[in-house]
């Protein structure tokens, strides 16, 4: 294999719940050395003759390339489906089948830049280790965490460590300021400068996120929540519209042009009530009578 | 996996199956591709595994124009299986041949090329651009696929009408040096599949690629609307592989009775081990493609002919063709 890609039996050393989610450790040999904030792995779920044939997508939390066992990756799930929960419900030396790492990873700045980390949920996952990539860089990190309630926050404590300020919102206001996080952000991005807002997280807070960063003279890089079937580049299923550096906007693939893109290229104007429609304009768009 | 074992008999060496096939002329290493629309053009799977090893790479339908395919979501799970609602996402015949073909002939590659189109003269248009292309000697043939139910009459496909395959498969026939095997993809979401298969082999296929994906539809219980914004799209996995096998079964028997003329036919449809894929061989398949599978296991296609060679030589098989339709000779008639 090349691309830094591998197919491993990732084998399950910790499992343990953090709020609504499952909190998972695998040694994944080979794994860890090539992977970088923002990029994902493909889990298969259910053992060789599961009828749940479509692998599950996640943010990598954390690698660690040379632990007591080997290199390890961690993973975030919150156990909503029949995936989730088997993937909850494994125990200590359980196998997965784990493919990574995968797509495009968070875009660093070249200069010690202010940045401002968003995190809606358990998309909260992959900034922690974003953040010390960034601070090694001599970047000043301020992360918001939001969620609807106390439960569905991932990361406080250890946002406390990895950034140098920490904002947490939640709907009902069972934790932090009570709403959402694009009501804080404006000041977040305003007091500290920010020349970055990175995010991950539901579509719609991704929206928000573009928009206020955008008002306030930041770009935005947001990790996209596209389903997949594959996350590998082959089943076609997880695209969205983006506009291109040719100004065109074409239905590209989230698992491989992304899942990181710049906020302000997503087609945002095409998404609606959790489903998102081909842009007239785009490249290839049905005519009369559609595809 | 367990493996079925009988006997062996004579040496303790065993050479290896051979697994060589000739397809429409056409001599192949292996009997193992990918499938249309599960592998897109190479790039991806070749991450994960040497594309030589495989008889042919099946290339993602191509359509004369670039094509955006349908909105999001594009698909549903199901069990042992997936709905799929993309509507023929690509890049057009001329993108196609300039970059992705030419990129599969540099690795050495051989395309069995898969082409679409809205009308029978799109086919012969992309058949034709196909066939002037600098890349056109990686191409050990083209499949013709008039089953795609992701199309904007959804599932009202060529295929359905016997006249309508024929005219589409006899216009890129013209368009293709006689070397060249054309295949049929036919769908299976026919009253007569039979009927279907004379026509395509009787306006020149030379040979059959069955099946494509059924036609189907999930409604999200929580919202109560269909789930994939197609609202219908294609079912496949291993819960349709019965009707594969049942598929190459009607064809290869009327083969058999002289009612079609004797054209391989590449099997395809809910294929996920070697012993799946021995089902559609023993059915009459002389080729096996692997397609949903390759989205839960990038390196199913090669794993499943190391399968299929194990397999065939636990079952005392020398050669890989004389699986082909064996089940047919098994089967008492009554």
């Amino acid at each position: 294999m090349s691309a830094g890609v591998v197919q491993v039996t990732g084998e399950l050393i910790a499992s343990r719940r953090a709020g609504s989610y499952h909190h998972l450790t695998f040694v994944a040999p080979g794994l860890a050395e090539h992977a970088r904030p923002g990029q994902f792995v493909a889990l298969a779920v259910g053992g060789p003759t599961s009828a749940n044939l479509l692998r599950r997508c996640f943010s990598i939390h954390k690698v660690s390339p040379s632990g007591t066992y080997g290199g390890t990756v961690d993973v975030v799930v919150s156990p909503v489906g029949p995936g989730t929960d088997w993937l909850a419900s494994l125990r200590a030396h359980d196998e997965v089948d784990i493919v990574g790492p995968l797509g495009r990873a968070f875009p660093l700045p070249t200069e010690p830049v202010p940045c401002v980390l968003v995190g809606g949920g358990y998309g909260s996952a992959p900034l922690f280790w974003l953040a010390e990539a960034l601070r090694e860089r001599g970047c000043h990190v301020e992360m918001v965490l939001g969620a609807a309630t106390e439960q569905k926050l991932f990361g406080v404590v250890e946002a406390r460590r990895s950034a140098d300020a920490i904002t947490v919102t939640t709907d009902d206001g069972s934790a932090g300021t009570r709403g959402w996080v694009s009501d804080v952000l404006p000041e977040v991005v305003r007091r500290s400068g920010a020349a970055v807002v990175y995010a991950c997280g539901p579509m719609g807070m991704l929206k928000s996120v573009t928009d206020v960063a955008t008002a306030e003279g930041a770009v935005a890089q947001v990790a996209v929540e596209e389903s997949m079937a594959c996350g590998v580049g082959v089943c076609m299923t997880c695209v969205l519209p983006v506009t291109g550096n040719d100004g065109a906007t074409r239905m590209v693939r989230s698992c491989v042009e992304g899942p990181v893109f710049r906020g302000d290229r997503v087609r945002w104007d095409a998404f609606e009530d959790g489903m998102c429609r081909v842009p007239a304009d785009a490249v290839g768009a049905p005519r009369a009578g559609g595809h | 996996m367990s493996l079925d074992t009988r006997p062996q008999t004579g040496t303790t060496t065993q050479t290896a199956v051979d697994m060589s096939v000739d397809l429409a002329g056409v001599t192949l290493p292996s009997p193992m591709m990918t499938a249309s629309g599960c592998a897109a053009n190479g790039k991806e799977l070749a991450r994960f595994f040497d594309l030589r090893e495989l008889g042919a790479f099946v290339t993602k339908s191509v359509m004369a124009q670039p094509r955006s395919g349908r909105g999001t979501p594009r698909m549903a799970e199901t069990p042992s299986g997936m709905l799929n609602s993309i509507g023929l996402q690509g890049p057009g015949i001329r993108a196609f041949v300039d970059q992705d073909l030419a990129w599969l002939k540099a690795r050495g590659a051989r395309a069995l090329v898969s082409i679409a189109g809205n009308t029978s003269g799109e086919f012969a248009d992309v058949a034709a651009t196909l066939r002037a292309s600098d890349a056109f000697d990686a191409v050990v043939g083209v499949e013709v696929n008039i089953s795609c139910p992701n199309v904007a009459n959804r599932g009202l496909v060529f295929a359905c009408d016997p006249l309508a395959s024929a005219k589409v498969v006899a216009l890129v026939r013209e368009q293709l040096p006689r070397d060249v095997p054309v295949f049929a993809k036919l769908t299976p979401d026919v009253t007569d599949i039979v009927s279907v298969a004379q026509a395509c082999v009787k306006a020149g296929a030379d040979g059959l690629t069955m099946i494509n994906t059924l036609l189907g539809m999930v409604i999200d219980t929580d919202t109560l609307r269909p789930q994939v914004a197609g609202v219908t799209g294609g079912l496949s996995g291993p819960a349709v592989r019965p009707v594969a096998v049942r598929a190459i079964w009607q064809t290869r028997a009327a083969m058999l009775e002289g009612r079609l003329p004797t054209v391989p036919v590449i099997g395809v449809g809910g294929v996920r081990t070697g012993r799946d894929a021995l089902e559609l061989v023993a059915a009459g398949a002389s080729a096996v493609q692997v397609g949903t599978a390759t989205f839960n296991d990038p390196s199913a296609p090669v794993r499943v002919g190391r399968e299929l060679q194990e397999l065939l030589q636990q079952k005392g098989f020398h050669r890989f063709t004389d699986a082909v339709g064996v089940a047919h000779e098994r089967t008492a008639r009554g």
